[in-house]
Formats: structure tokens, C-alpha cells, sequence
């Protein structure tokens, strides 16, 4: 189930989880999830998959069409249960006779509606904070006078709270329910005594049928209360409180499960003062969440898979522990390291974004770094972020520059993404720990140990020469249990990385390889989830001389990077393992995701995808081989560091990587090959790149090797905008040269996914762009097989395909993106490695790319497989889910940078159709017939819009519009326009009508590509729509063919199908 | 991973070296509140990393002072999970933690001469070094009055008592039948202890007569084994035993399974209860082994794990009142 930011990986993982637990039963089940790129909409893994939006309509069809016994709505997120409550309340399910397993409907509802929740919290005795519920804007006033100001508002039924915030006084707190009510299902929002400052303390809690009730995690927040638990960093198990005070708040979890009558896994949320033992508790998520995701991973409980069996009737004393394979599933994992849990934001991908941290939810991923001490983990978890950050110290010196201790005393006191590493700041600049606990809230047992970290940097930049004296020997190793990287040491040290390693090894300084087992090694077990650590001697892994593979995963979900490249890893995995092979060793980190299960692979590495430690393994595993290409860029940026190491890769050679991505090479091959290509050229000065610019014309591409602050890629249309970007955003030297290319306007972008076997290709799908080229690849709407393209146009890009893969000599996946203008065809990028869209591709065509792209790597030859391209007579339109609304300041415009966080995709026979459905299944709401649609394009939109318009009113929609716009389109007989003021011309109106629900679309496209005006009428206006959940089209494509789809029939006519109503079932294990 | 004062002070612990599986121990400090006994009684304390930086706001002095001030020595900073994967494999062992000065260099050929030496704290009678040596009463307003016998109580057992307002008479396990019953109790509970259940043989030979007067007897960890020894079943020593917060005991009458704290090194043999009056009513959901008993026809039953807690989970408090309940 897919929407917006906390809903996708973790629920690949549970989805999954959930459906390994009902085919040992043999229960046949029928799995509803649009998000294409995830593992479980795969008949591997389920009986039946609908690639249909999760709306009660498809639903209901569904149901009708697969009669169900049951349902589960615990393991798809806020959505699943949102949905089963509507089908509830709309009677489907009682109907149909479908039952809902686990959870009843009933204590969801306690759980999701504040009275409720409260008053069955009174009833066991469980403390919660001071709260009302408000209807109206004018009670919420009226409560926050009267628990006082700061107070807290919340939003029932969102997804990571979405509309929730803190309110300092009379006037935020109005604002901010204005647009609660807007978005809440049910017209209510809370209003809360703010408890900024405590502790808090999540349990992870199940219950089975017969009322036994086991808590399986606790974690610690090191942010304090009034910080989303998802923009919090994590530590499990709870590190600064007292068995006391662990003991209590555990009961109360289990005297709340119980109250409650949940059945199966929940996540209860605490509230602890750090003063007393005065505790309360803030939430209940009735379902597998985010934080039950980590707890998992932290502990090696399978939370989603026991939490499918409780629903389904089990009980916990039946159930076995995974691990063990010998003890009960009833006992609480006890842990013999920690983990560190931080979250990942990409604020800087969000145009006028604020950088704050609060109530709301705004990352996009996490990671988890496993240690045996705090400072190791979190390290290791910095590390795993991949924002440059070596560690929480030696990172970018800029960040060294002078600062007052004022200054930084008043910036931690409003947290955001960045105040970490602003701590490492104020240690360095000697605020002491005690201050920085009072004004961060963080306990200060966390600042101790960040200080450790601090000290030994300090310790380590006073050796004074390198030799081997006890006293280097010992503060190396001190340095590594602390987590140090030898990238780090080396900046301590002024000497290169590699010159660390061998270092190290001379002084005998090495890892140890340790397990997670949830017995903290009290029981032997048969597990293969390991993590290496500097806190340890011994080993726990035997390294057998056996036939074995590595493959990396992709680490961080962040955008540009999700669930797909999970996807990826494990049809590698799976398909690699058939070739008979004794292991096949994963290598990850994102505690939310399929791949990071131990139980996927022959052996899981939970560790940072970094040189040092993948050499690490190598060295003692000593693999075959390791595969780069099926975990994203993340890996893929370790082919060539790989090989110059001495060490193997499986499929593509690094020479190949290297010639696809050294842009001189590639290009060059490309001349050789005939085939055209954008100019470019990369500049070292700024003089030099206007010169390039007017000598290619404007628009041109500009991508910075070196960003100071926004996107890394920006489009400039003249000389002004070229200057202002370079010289505000992004350096430009010799050190930092900047790359410019021609940007080809008003043109098409197709993309390809192939497999190649070193001498013949596999086209496994061309995708059409609808959006024109300059959107972000994975922003754009994309549909299989292309609706708008000549004949003449397809073949010469196939036959550049075959061209390029077979020189390069490409064995595996690799995906290449083109611009056609005309009847000229240019490749604009090329990628030797899985690609975001393989999912899509192999579902929408039935040809499992991944598949036969890991079986070449490993030798298999493509006439071997027997995979042929196949003709298909349906269409797949996958489009993106963005997460606009939750991030403060951002502007929902799509631009050549990427800000999409997830995706959806639909089939159907009809092109309209499985767009439509594919809008609706990424979350967009249809506007209902008779509401207002407010159009405000550019004028080289203009015409286009005059169609646009007269559809939408012949529909029965009403055309409101700026003068502008609705000047033009009455003087091309488009009737019955309405004129809105603009916000520049000093009115309100159109927000008015925004807010007030009678506007339901907007479309809104622009001349220029983006600037960063946040304050003209297009930016206030996209913000606006966005917060109040109303579709926005800024590119006039994307609404032609919206509207386009509306006129054929729009959603009443949509028909819910199953993947093997396309395709033969074989076909569909493997896709 | 929390609870270590309440473990280290535990007098079940008494002889032994306790090893810590959490490698950050002291993150809270220690405060007299979490004191089971009036003072450590752990021979050892092994740790992965000892936190000297604690922060609480109940804390009084970090563990470092706090086991400085009462003499116990500690080892920090060795692979603790390595060592309790070897007493995993050879079962509990002997040990000895030997200072040495700086640069001196340790003969391993020596330490393992040393420990040869070590007496097996088993064969101590352990009891008595942790007992009360006289009788301590603690008055309540309610007529229901018990005999705690001593083994080396944990103050959380006798606070669960106190709280439900029953009158204690704690006593020493070397008292005899006359001197329990000349308190004319309601019930008699017999706590938890160190060591090696039948070194506690005069306690048993004392149960064996209390028995004759139907009066409610309950037994915690030492105390139900010395309950099974009397009534001629049979005890053997685990290879390492059962510690920690996460013990699942099952019980066989309700099937319910509940999360238990447990420390004890010595089990009831089922076997031997075949022939006895006795049955199990609990079994530990993990290994099998026995966790709880009960007399098929008087009042008498026992828990091997520690209803308590402290450390550990408040699952089976109930234990307490269903005490109360037979006693009333």
C-alpha cells in the first residue's frame, strides 16, 4: 500500500514478512499494493497481486471478485488501516462475510480516535497528557486557553502525523487547525499539553488470542518528546533508564495492549519526565510501523511474520523463535550490542524548504549502525547515511569555522537536520555537557558519550609520528571500538586511508565478526545475522571455504533511492542462489527494508556499505566475487574502488563502469558508435561556461561537482540565471569543475532496461516520459509501452542499445535514458547497473529483467534463459507520490532534480485507464464533478490549455482562472471562466477558495524552470494546494492526460485486475 | 540491560561472579533504592564498558565507587560475549580476577593452577553466610501473618508482603518446626538463596515437619527446591543455569506463558516428582525444565523464578496475592 513519506519500505518488509507466515499455512493470499517496486507484489511471495489503488471502490471490486475469508490490515501502514475502516464503515466487509484478522475494527477505531483512546486509557489507569479533542477551529482556541500554551495539536487518521504541530500561542494554533481540518479524515484534532523536554520511550508489544503478551523491544529516543520518533535518532534497548522505571512503563504497555484488545504487534509511545517517575503515554499504532520495523532489525524478532501468525489464530507458545530454531516465540529478545538508529532527511531536494525538526515527520529513510558501545553504532550509522559525513567528527571543515558560543547555544535550541553535528560543534568550541543537555533536552548520558568520541579524536591528532609504540597501537584501537572509520583516522593523521589499513593490519588491529541472536549467546543458534565490531576478540563466525557471492545492497532509502533497489538486491539474490551457489552474502543497512531480513539470504551483513568494510568481509569471507550493480549508485560507486583493490566484481567489468561514467570516455564512445549526444563540456570558470552557453544556446544543464546549498542540477535560460546559480549555490575552480551541457527543449525522454550477456541484449521495456524531458526521470509519469512514439523512433533507439551494450561488453542489467526531438534520437545517460525502473519495466511486460540479469552475471548466456521481449496488450503507467505537504516551505514544482518519494503503478487494457488509476494509487483525489479546477499556465501553455479547459467544463467541472489565463481562454470560446484575483494583486481570493474546499485541482505551469522565488503567486499557490491535499499539475502534459483520462469514462469505469490476468503465473515468480 | 544493582546486591548471587551479557553497564548510577540486600553481594562484576559518566537523577554515586566502596573487584573491557559463549559450552566454571601492575606479565600456565585451588563455592553453605542471624518481625495491622524464611531474601520480596499488609516474621533458615510454629502463622513462604539446595538440609528436615500442620507453605527459586527436596523429590545442577529477564514459564494448566526473571543454577528434577504428591505446574517454554510446583492436596506451592522480579518483569505479581488468598 503506497502514499506519501512513511509508508514504503518498512511495509515491503512486513508485507512480505506477513506473507511467508500465511503460505506455511497454505493460506492462498491476495495481495492489494500499487508501490510496484516492492518485493511482495511478486506471486514469489503471494498467490494473487493487484497493482490497484488501495481506494474502498477497487476494494470492494476485488473483494467481490476473490471472496476472501479474511483480512489483514495491520502490515500496510496508516493506509491499511485507514482503508479497513472505511470498508467497515461502509458495510463491504461485513457484506462480503469478510472477517478482519487480528485487530478488530473496533479497537483500531479506540486506538485512532482521541476520545476514544483517552477514555480507555482512563480506564486502565494509564496516565496521558492533558488533551481535548476540537471540532472546530474555535474550540481548539478555546482549549488551548485552557490546558495553556505551548501546546501540541494532532491530527487523527494521517500518515507520521501529518498536519500535526506545536503551537507557542493563540495565532499558531489557529493556523495550524485550519489546515489539520483539512486534511484529517474525521473533522477532529487534538489539542495537547506540550511535554517538550521528557524522555521518550517506545515499546513494541504483542498479543496473541489467549492474552499472552510479551514486550519485544523498548527503544529510547535521543531527541526528546516534541521531536517525531521518525526524526528522532534511536537507540534500542533503552540505554539511561532504571529497571524501575523500564519496568513500569513496560507494564503499562502491556496493561494498554490487553485494555485495548489489540491482537498481534503494537507500538505504544511514551512520555517519561527525566526528573520522576511521572510517565504518560501519547500513542498507540495498532499495526507494524516504522518503529516496529527497527525493533525487529535491532533485535532479530520477526515482529511482522509472529504478528501474521497471532492474526491468523496462533499463539505465542506455539510459535518457535526464528533464531534458535529450538526456543519459544514467547520470551523478549535480549541484547548483547546496541543499535543506533538515525534518520535520513533530503531537505536540500525540496525547493524553499524549512530545515526544522518537530512533530512532523519529514525524513525520508533511516539506517541502524549495530556496535557494542553507543559511540561505535552511531558512528557506523552517520557513516551509513551517505551525506559525507565521516562520523560525528572529521567532517567537511567548513564546519570547524569560528562560531560564538552563543550562537551555537541559541541554534541547538531549534533542532534540525544538522544539530548532531552541531553538538560535535559545541563540544569542540567547550559548552560543556551539562549545558547542552539543558538546552537540547538530550540526556546528557548521550552527550558523555558524544564527548568520548571528541576526546580520542583530540588524542589521535596528537600522535605525533607514526610507529609502533604501545601508546599509537592503543589509541588506534581505542579509536576503533569508538567507531573511528580509517577515513577518518587518516584526516586525524594527515596520511592516506589505505596507508590506515595496512597500518592496522601490521598492528594486528582487526574486527571481530559477532551474530545477532536474540539470546545475547545464552542458547546456541543456527543464526546468519552478523555485524563486525571493534568491541570484541573473538569471532562467532566460522569462515568456511565455500562458494560464495557478496552482494550490496543499497543501503539508505532517500530519493532517488528506495524500495526498488531492494527489490533488486533480492531477485539477485534469489536468482544467483539457483546457479549453485553454497551463500550468497547481503550486505546492507536500512533497518526498513526485505533484503536486511536475516532470513532472506544465506547470510546477512547488517554494516556500512563503505570500501573499509566491504573489504572487511571480502577478506574474510573471501567471496567468488561481489555484485555492484543491483543496489543503486551506493554500490555501484564501489566498482571501481573494488577493483583497484585487487578484488573481483561479478558482471559488468569496472572498465566498462568506468567508461560509462567518466563522461570523456563515454562520450568518445559514443562518436566512435554514431550516436548523438547532448553537447557538453566541463568548465572550470565561469567566464568559460557563459562562453559554452551562448555558443550552444540557452537552455543549458548545469551540474556542480561541488553544491553549497539547494539542488545539485539546475537549468538555466540565460546568461542571468547561469551567473546567480553558480555563484550562490555551487563553487566552481579547478578543483571543482562544472559540467555544462545543452538542454534539449520541448522534447520527449524514453527510457530503456535491458539485460546484456556481453554479446546479445534483452530490451525488456521502453518507457515513455508523458512529462517532457527536464523532468527528473523518477518524477515523471511513465508508461509501458510507449503510446507516442513512431516506429522509426523506437527501432533506432534499440538498435543504440544493442550498439552501446555490446561494446561495452555489459554483462547484467544496465538501463540507458534518451531525449528524441524530432526524428533525432540522443542518449542523454547511461547506467551499468539495475536501474530504478527495472521493477516497473519487468512487472509491466512480464520479463524478469533482474532475473536473467543476474543469471548472465554469473556466466548463464540470454539464448540459455529463453527470455524473449513479448508483445503486450495492456499499458502500465507508473507515477510518483510525493511528500510536499508534510515538509515545511516546499514547493510541490517538478524540476531536472528529483523529489518524488515513492511511486505507484497500475495496468489495464486501456492507456486512460492505467493512468488513472495510477494517479489515483499515488494519491491523488479526483476532484468531484462540479467543484472548481483553477488553471493559471504560462503562456507557451496557453493553447494547450484551451482543450484542457474546454474537457474539464464539458465534464462539468468549473473553470476558474487568473486574468491571464482566463482572458485567453474565454477569447478562444472556453465558457463560463471565472476570474480569481492574484495573490500579487493584493487578495486572497484564490486561497480562500483553496482552503475552503472549492477549488479541487490546480493547474499551475511556468515559464521559466525554477527559481527560488518562494514568495510569487505560482509558489504560494502550489504550496497551498499541496497542504490541503488538492492535485497540483505543473507540467501541462501531466494534466492533458489526466483530463484526458477523465473524459474517457474516469473512475467509475475502472475495472480491478489481478498481474496473472496479463501474464502466465511462471512468469510472475520470477518478476 | 537494566537492573544491575538489584542483581549485584541480589544474595542469591552470593559466591559467584556475575557476568554481565549487556556490554553498557552503570549508565544510571546506583541509588540505594534498587539495593536487594543492604550490600553487594556478587564475589565479581565482569562488564564489556563501565560507564563512569552516569546520569540520573536518582543516582547518589556511579558503580565504580559503589563497588570500590564495598570491595568487590570488577573486570572491564574484555569480550564478555566470547566468555559467555564458553560457559555456554562448558557450563558454569570456576574463576579467579588477579590484579596485576602495570607491565607485569600474567602466566596464564599459573592462573589455571590457582583456580584448580578455588574452592566451589557450592560446597560452602552459602545460606548462611546471607541469612539473618536472629528474627526480625515486621508488624501490620491485619490479622494474616507469615513466616518468611530467610534464605537470603530479596527486600522485594518482603515489600510485596508488607504492601498486601500481612504481619512477617522473618526468621533464619536453622530455626526449627517448633520455632515457626510457635508463631502460630498463617502461611510460610521460603525465599530465594544461594547455592546448592539440599546444603540446606536442616531446612528441609525442619519442612518435613511443619508439613504435618496444613499450614500454606509457598516457596520462591531456592525456596521451591528445598519444598521439592522435602517431599522426596530430587534437585541437579544446570550446566548454566537460568539468569535474566526473559525467562518464559509455561503454564501447563492454562497453557498461558508468561516473561519471568530468573536466577538460579539449580532445578528440580521432574523425574523425581513422578512418585511424590508433588506436580509441575509451570515448565520453563524454552528448555523444559521445571519452574513451578504444587501439592495435590495441601496448600503448598512454589515458583522457580522470581515473581518479584526487581530485576526483571512485574508479570507475576499475582503469585503474591494468590499467597495472600491461601493464607486468608
Amino acid at each position: 500500500m503506497n502514499e506519501g513519506i512513511t509508508s514504503f519500505p518498512q511495509f515491503d518488509y512486513s508485507g512480505s514478512q506477513a506473507l511467508k507466515a500465511l503460505r506455511e499455512e497454505n493460506i492462498e493470499a491476495v495481495l492489494i499494493n500499487p508501490n510496484i517496486a516492492t518485493i511482495q507484489t511478486s506471486y514469489r511471495m503471494a498467490d494473487k497481486v493487484y497493482l490497484e489503488p488501495c481506494v474502498p471502490e477497487i476494494l470492494e471490486q476485488i473483494i467481490k471478485r476473490e471472496k476472501p475469508d479474511g483480512i489483514l490490515l495491520g502490515f500496510g501502514g496508516q493506509t491499511g488501516l485507514n482503508l479497513g475502516i472505511e470498508l467497515h464503515r461502509m458495510g463491504i466487509l461485513q457484506r462480503e462475510g469478510v472477517r478482519v484478522l487480528g485487530t478488530n475494527i473496533e479497537t483500531i477505531e479506540r486506538t485512532e480516535d482521541r476520545e476514544l483512546f483517552k477514555e480507555s486509557m482512563e480506564k486502565i489507569n494509564v496516565p496521558i497528557p492533558l488533551s481535548e479533542a476540537a471540532y472546530t477551529v474555535d474550540d481548539s482556541l478555546r482549549i488551548g486557553k485552557d490546558i495553556g500554551y505551548p501546546v501540541i495539536v494532532r491530527v487523527a487518521y494521517t500518515l507520521g502525523g501529518g498536519g500535526s504541530g506545536i503551537a507557542k500561542n493563540r495565532n499558531e494554533l489557529k493556523d495550524i487547525t485550519r489546515k489539520a481540518f483539512k486534511q484529517s479524515m474525521v473533522h477532529q484534532v487534538l489539542i495537547e499539553q506540550s511535554l517538550n523536554g521528557w524522555k521518550e520511550i517506545e515499546y513494541e508489544v504483542m498479543r496473541d488470542f489467549d492474552d499472552n503478551t510479551i514486550t519485544v523491544a523498548g527503544l529510547e529516543n535521543f531527541d526528546p518528546l516534541g521531536i517525531h520518533t521518525g526524526d528522532s535518532i534511536v537507540v534500542a534497548p533503552t540505554q539511561t533508564l532504571t529497571n524501575r522505571e523500564y519496568q513500569m512503563l513496560r507494564s503499562a504497555s502491556i496493561r494498554v495492549i490487553r485494555g485495548l484488545g489489540i491482537i498481534g504487534e503494537c507500538n505504544i509511545q511514551f512520555g517519561l519526565d527525566p526528573e520522576s517517575e511521572k510517565y504518560v503515554t501519547i500513542e498507540v499504532n495498532a499495526r507494524l510501523s516504522r518503529s516496529s520495523a527497527l525493533a525487529s532489525k535491532a533485535t532479530g524478532y520477526p515482529l511482522a511474520y509472529i504478528s501474521a501468525k497471532l492474526a491468523i489464530g496462533y499463539l505465542l507458545p506455539e510459535l518457535k523463535n526464528k533464531v534458535t530454531g529450538v526456543t519459544t516465540a514467547c520470551f523478549e529478545p535480549t541484547l548483547d550490542y546496541l543499535v543506533v538508529k538515525i534518520p535520513r532527511w533530503d531537505f536540500q531536494k525540496f525547493k524553499g524548504a524549512r530545515y526544522l525538526i518537530g512533530p512532523q515527520m519529514k525524513s525520508v529513510g533511516e539506517v541502524m549502525g549495530i556496535g557494542r558501545c553507543f559511540e561505535e553504532a552511531l558512528q557506523k550509522a552517520i557513516r551509513e547515511l551517505e551525506i559525507d559525513k565521516s562520523g560525528f567528527v572529521c567532517n567537511d571543515e567548513n564546519e570547524m569555522q569560528n562560531e560564538s558560543k552563543k550562537s551555537i547555544i541559541e541554534k541547538l535550541q531549534n533542532p534540525t537536520n544538522e544539530r548532531l553535528f552541531l553538538i560535535s560543534k559545541a563540544l569542540k568550541s567547550g559548552i560543556s555537557v551539562e549545558e547542552i543537555s539543558e538546552v537540547t533536552k538530550i540526556d546528557a548520558w548521550f552527550i558523555h558519550k558524544l564527548q568520548n568520541i571528541i576526546k580520542v579524536e583530540a588524542k589521535i591528532r596528537k600522535l605525533k609520528s607514526i610507529r609502533k609504540s604501545t601508546n599509537f597501537i592503543n589509541t588506534l584501537k581505542e579509536a576503533k571500538k569508538l567507531g573511528f572509520s580509517d577515513g577518518q583516522l587518516a584526516k586525524c593523521l594527515s596520511i592516506k586511508e589505505s596507508k590506515v589499513r595496512s597500518l592496522r593490519k601490521n598492528f594486528k588491529i582487526f574486527p571481530s565478526f559477532k551474530i545477532i541472536d536474540t539470546m545475547a549467546a545464552e542458547w546456541a543458534s543456527q543464526t546468519n545475522y552478523c555485524y563486525i565490531t571493534y568491541g570484541g576478540d573473538y569471532d562467532d563466525i566460522d569462515f568456511r571455504d565455500l562458494k560464495k557471492i557478496l552482494v550490496l545492497g543499497s543501503g539508505c532509502i532517500r530519493i532517488g533511492s528506495s524500495v526498488e533497489f531492494d527489490y533488486c538486491t533480492m531477485n539477485t539474490v534469489w536468482a544467483i542462489k539457483e546457479e549453485g551457489l553454497d551463500e550468497v552474502i547481503v550486505l546492507n543497512n536500512n533497518p526498513e527494508t526485505v533484503s536486511t531480513d536475516f532470513d532472506m539470504s544465506d547470510k546477512l551483513y547488517f554494516e556500512e556499505i563503505t570500501l573499509e568494510r566491504v573489504m572487511d568481509i571480502i577478506e574474510r569471507e573471501n567471496p567468488i566475487g561481489t555484485v555492484v550493480s543491483v543496489g543503486g549508485q551506493t554500490s555501484n560507486n564501489l566498482a571501481i574502488p573494488l577493483m583497484k583493490n585487487g578484488f573481483n566484481l561479478i558482471g559488468t567489468t569496472a572498465t566498462s563502469i568506468d567508461m560509462a561514467e567518466d563522461r570523456s570516455k563515454f562520450s568518445s564512445l559514443l562518436r566512435r558508435l554514431g550516436v548523438p549526444q547532448p553537447r557538453w563540456r566541463m568548465l572550470t570558470s565561469i567566464d568559460g561556461t557563459i562562453k559554452f552557453a551562448e555558443e550552444v544556446g540557452y537552455p543549458v544543464i548545469i551540474r556542480p561537482s561541488y553544491v553549497l546549498s539547494g539542488a545539485a542540477m539546475r537549468v538555466a535560460r540565460n546568461k542571468r540565471e547561469l551567473k546567480e546559480y553558480i555563484g550562490l549555490a555551487a563553487k566552481i575552480s579547478r578543483d571543482y569543475p562544472v559540467v555544462v551541457s545543452k538542454f534539449i527543449e520541448n522534447a520527449k525522454e524514453l527510457e530503456v532496461d535491458a539485460v546484456c550477456d556481453g554479446r546479445s541484449v534483452l530490451i525488456g521495456a521502453i518507457i515513455e516520459h508523458i512529462e517532457q524531458a527536464g523532468t527528473h526521470s523518477g518524477d515523471a509519469n511513465m508508461v509501458i509501452p510507449p503510446q507516442n512514439v513512431d516506429e522509426k523512433i523506437i527501432s533506432k533507439i534499440e538498435n543504440y542499445t544493442t550498439m552501446i551494450a555490446k561494446t561495452l561488453r555489459i554483462r547484467g542489467p544496465f538501463n540507458i535514458q534518451f531525449v528524441v526531438k524530432g526524428d533525432k534520437v540522443y542518449v542523454i545517460e547511461l547506467n551499468l547497473r539495475a536501474s530504478r525502473s527495472m521493477p516497473f519495466s519487468s512487472k509491466s511486460n512480464g520479463i524478469p529483467l533482474i532475473w536473467a540479469g543476474s543469471k548472465v552475471m554469473v556466466g548463464r548466456t540470454l539464448d540459455e534463459l529463453k527470455i524473449k521481449s513479448r508483445k503486450i496488450y495492456h499499458a502500465s503507467v507508473k507515477s510518483p507520490t510525493f511528500s510536499f505537504s508534510r515538509i515545511k516551505g516546499a514547493d510541490p514544482v517538478l524540476d531536472v532534480e528529483m523529489s518524488s518519494t515513492g511511486e505507484a503503478a497500475c495496468l489495464d487494457y486501456d492507456f486512460s485507464n492505467a493512468l488513472l488509476k495510477a494517479f489515483i494509487a499515488a494519491g491523488f483525489k479526483i476532484p468531484k464533478v462540479g467543484s472548481k479546477v483553477l488553471i493559471t499556465v504560462c503562456d507557451i501553455d496557453k493553447l494547450r490549455a484551451i482543450n484542457i479547459s474546454k474537457q474539464l467544463t464539458k465534464l462539468g467541472y468549473k473553470i476558474v482562472a487568473t486574468k491571464g489565463t482566463a482572458n485567453f481562454l474565454k477569447k478562444n470560446r472556453v465558457e463560463n471562466v471565472s476570474i480569481l484575483k492574484k495573490i500579487s494583486e493584493g487578495s486572497n481570493e484564490i486561497l480562500q477558495e483553496i482552503s475552503g474546499g472549492k477549488i479541487e485541482a490546480v493547474i499551475n505551469t511556468q515559464t521559466h524552470h525554477y527559481n527560488d522565488n518562494r514568495r510569487s503567486d505560482g509558489s504560494i499557490i502550489r504550496r497551498a494546494a499541496s497542504e490541503f491535499s488538492i492535485p497540483v499539475f505543473t507540467k501541462i502534459e501531466t494534466a492533458e492526460a489526466f483530463v484526458e483520462a477523465l473524459s474517457k469514462g474516469g473512475f467509475k469505469i475502472l475495472n480491478a485486475k489481478a498481474l496473472d490476468d496479463y501474464f502466465p503465473r511462471h512468469v510472475l515468480s520470477l518478476i | 540491560m537494566v537492573g544491575y544493582t538489584e542483581s549485584i546486591t541480589d544474595p542469591s548471587y552470593k559466591g559467584q561472579i556475575l557476568l554481565q551479557t549487556y556490554p553498557l553497564i552503570g549508565n544510571y548510577g546506583v541509588n540505594s533504592r534498587d539495593f536487594e540486600s543492604d550490600s553487594p553481594k556478587v564475589e565479581g562484576y565482569i562488564v564489556h564498558e563501565l560507564c563512569r559518566r552516569p546520569n540520573h537523577w536518582t543516582s547518589s554515586m556511579d558503580l565504580d565507587t559503589f563497588l570500590e566502596k564495598y570491595d568487590v573487584p570488577g573486570l572491564e573491557n574484555i569480550d564478555t560475549r566470547a566468555l559467555t559463549k564458553k560457559i555456554r559450552t562448558h557450563g558454569t566454571m570456576l574463576g579467579i580476577l588477579q590484579v596485576y601492575y602495570e607491565k607485569e606479565k600474567p602466566s596464564i600456565d599459573g592462573l589455571l593452577e590457582d583456580v584448580k585451588q578455588v574452592q566451589d563455592p557450592n560446597q560452602r553453605d552459602l545460606v548462611n553466610e546471607v541469612c539473618p542471624k536472629k528474627i526480625y518481625s515486621h508488624p501490620s495491622n491485619s490479622n494474616f501473618k507469615t513466616v518468611l524464611v530467610d534464605c537470603g531474601v530479596k527486600r522485594s520480596i518482603l515489600a510485596h508482603l508488607i504492601d498486601r499488609e500481612i504481619e512477617v516474621i522473618q526468621i533464619p533458615p536453622s530455626c526449627n518446626a517448633d520455632d515457626i510454629l510457635s508463631f502460630k502463622p498463617n502461611g510460610i513462604l521460603i525465599s530465594n538463596g544461594p547455592g546448592d539446595p539440599k546444603r540446606i538440609d536442616y531446612l528441609i528436615d525442619t519442612l518435613k515437619e511443619v508439613f504435618e500442620y496444613d499450614i500454606p507453605i509457598f516457596g520462591i527459586c531456592l525456596g521451591a527446591q528445598i519444598i521439592a527436596l522435602a517431599w522426596k523429590g530430587n534437585t541437579y545442577k544446570l550446566k548454566f543455569g537460568h539468569r535474566g529477564q526473559n525467562h518464559p514459564c509455561l503454564n501447563l494448566e492454562t497453557n498461558n506463558c508468561h516473561i519471568t526473571s530468573q536466577n538460579h543454577g539449580y532445578a528440580i528434577d521432574p523425574k523425581s516428582l513422578e512418585k511424590t504428591e508433588l506436580e509441575i505446574t509451570y515448565v520453563n517454554a524454552n528448555d523444559g525444565t521445571v519452574e513451578g510446583i504444587k501439592h495435590k492436596g495441601s496448600k503448598i506451592s512454589a515458583v522457580q523464578w522470581h515473581p518479584e522480579a526487581s530485576p526483571g518483569p512485574n508479570d507475576t505479581q499475582a503469585f503474591f496475592d494468590e499467597f495472600l488468598r491461601e493464607i486468608k
